[in-house]
């Protein structure tokens, strides 16, 4: 009992590098410096980053172990545009399409914190915009790949019938959470256009959501990398 | 980078056009990982560059866009370090898909 205030006085609050890292860790208080939303997000985001890799592992494996050819997808997923095929086309639009969505919703949360409630709002329902674009253009992806292709979960007649499964499973998963994200940012929005939190003076909320939309962002970077491109 | 306790009230305050930049960079980035497929690179350039470029586009989200750049390290070491462990199992499971592979190979052809 008669230790319990003696670290306080011999150490400034939050001293910063490797003895910060220490004592956040170790004074017997909360850990993390930030709201509890936002330490929550982090977490959440945590595990998905582990549910979304187990999909991106698991892909991996098939692809690995199968002996069949896997489908180009350089050319499973080309446009042709006039007279020429262009490779990918429709994927790199997608993936310009949700970074400048990730550009859009880092300037909202910058004029969240300014209290410039209409950019905030108006930038938001940018970012909402171009992820229902991207939910789209995945929406006319999938139906190409269904319908004119014939790819199924459980085969196609490019190649390894593992392409379907993972790509549907990988993809899907991905653009639930776009949609989600949307929901998400078009309430938060509203919320803002509204006032709420001009009342309680505080517009972290903005950022909160603003960390899961980035992730969905990330998803995507490695995604376009190991399924797309690889 | 005066952040030390990042305050529920002011938080993350960037100008807004190291945000610009940054999106700047995100889009030369991914233009650059489209042209290795685009040019038909292969082999080991292929899968270092693809590698590389998507290492440098989730850095910069993460630590511009998601602000962990300035977040004090207790948070980021316990957000950034768990992932680590996904490094073992996908080693486990190349391992064994190889393995797998050889099998189908000596069995099924």
């Amino acid at each position: 009992m008669n230790t319990a205030t003696v670290p306080t006085s011999a150490l400034p609050e939050h001293p910063p590098g490797w003895r910060g890292f220490v004592s956040d860790w170790s004074s017997d208080r909360h850990a993390f410096n930030v709201s509890w939303g936002k330490a929550m997000m982090w977490i959440f985001l945590l595990s998905d980053t582990f549910i979304f890799s187990c999909f991106l592992t698991g892909y991996m494996t098939v692809r690995i172990a199968t002996t069949a050819p896997w489908p180009n997808p350089s050319e499973v997923f080309g446009l042709r545009v006039g007279s020429t095929d262009v490779p990918l086309l429709l994927i790199a639009i997608m993936t310009f399409v949700l970074i400048s969505s990730s550009g859009t919703m880092a300037m909202a949360v910058n004029f969240a914190y300014r209290r410039d409630r209409v950019k905030t709002a108006l930038l938001m329902f940018a970012t909402a915009a171009f992820g229902v674009c991207f939910v789209s253009m995945q929406a006319f992806e999938w139906s190409k790949l269904i319908l004119i292709e014939g790819v199924r979960p459980w085969g196609n007649p490019m190649g390894a019938a593992q392409f379907g499964s993972a790509f549907f499973m990988i993809t899907g998963f991905h653009g639930m959470h776009v949609s989600v994200g949307v929901i998400y940012l078009l309430t938060v929005a509203i919320k803002v256009l509204k006032g709420d939190y001009e009342r309680k003076g505080n517009y972290q909320i903005v950022e909160i959501a603003g960390l899961y939309w980035h992730f969905v962002d990330l998803v995507w970077v490695f995604i376009f990398a190991l399924f797309y491109l690889w | 980078m005066s952040t030390a306790s990042s305050d529920a009230t002011h938080g993350q305050q960037h100008p807004i056009s190291l945000y610009l930049k940054i999106w700047g960079l995100l889009f030369v980035l991914s233009t650059m990982s489209y042209l290795v497929d685009y040019f038909h690179f292969h082999g080991y350039l292929r899968w270092t560059l693809i590698l590389l470029f998507m290492l440098l586009k989730a850095g910069l989200i993460v630590g511009v866009f998601m602000h962990m750049a300035w977040e004090r390290l207790a948070l980021l070491y316990a957000i950034l370090l768990p992932p680590g462990a996904l490094l073992f199992l996908i080693g486990l499971m190349a391992t064994e898909a190889d393995y797998t592979y050889g099998l189908r190979k000596l069995f099924f052809s």
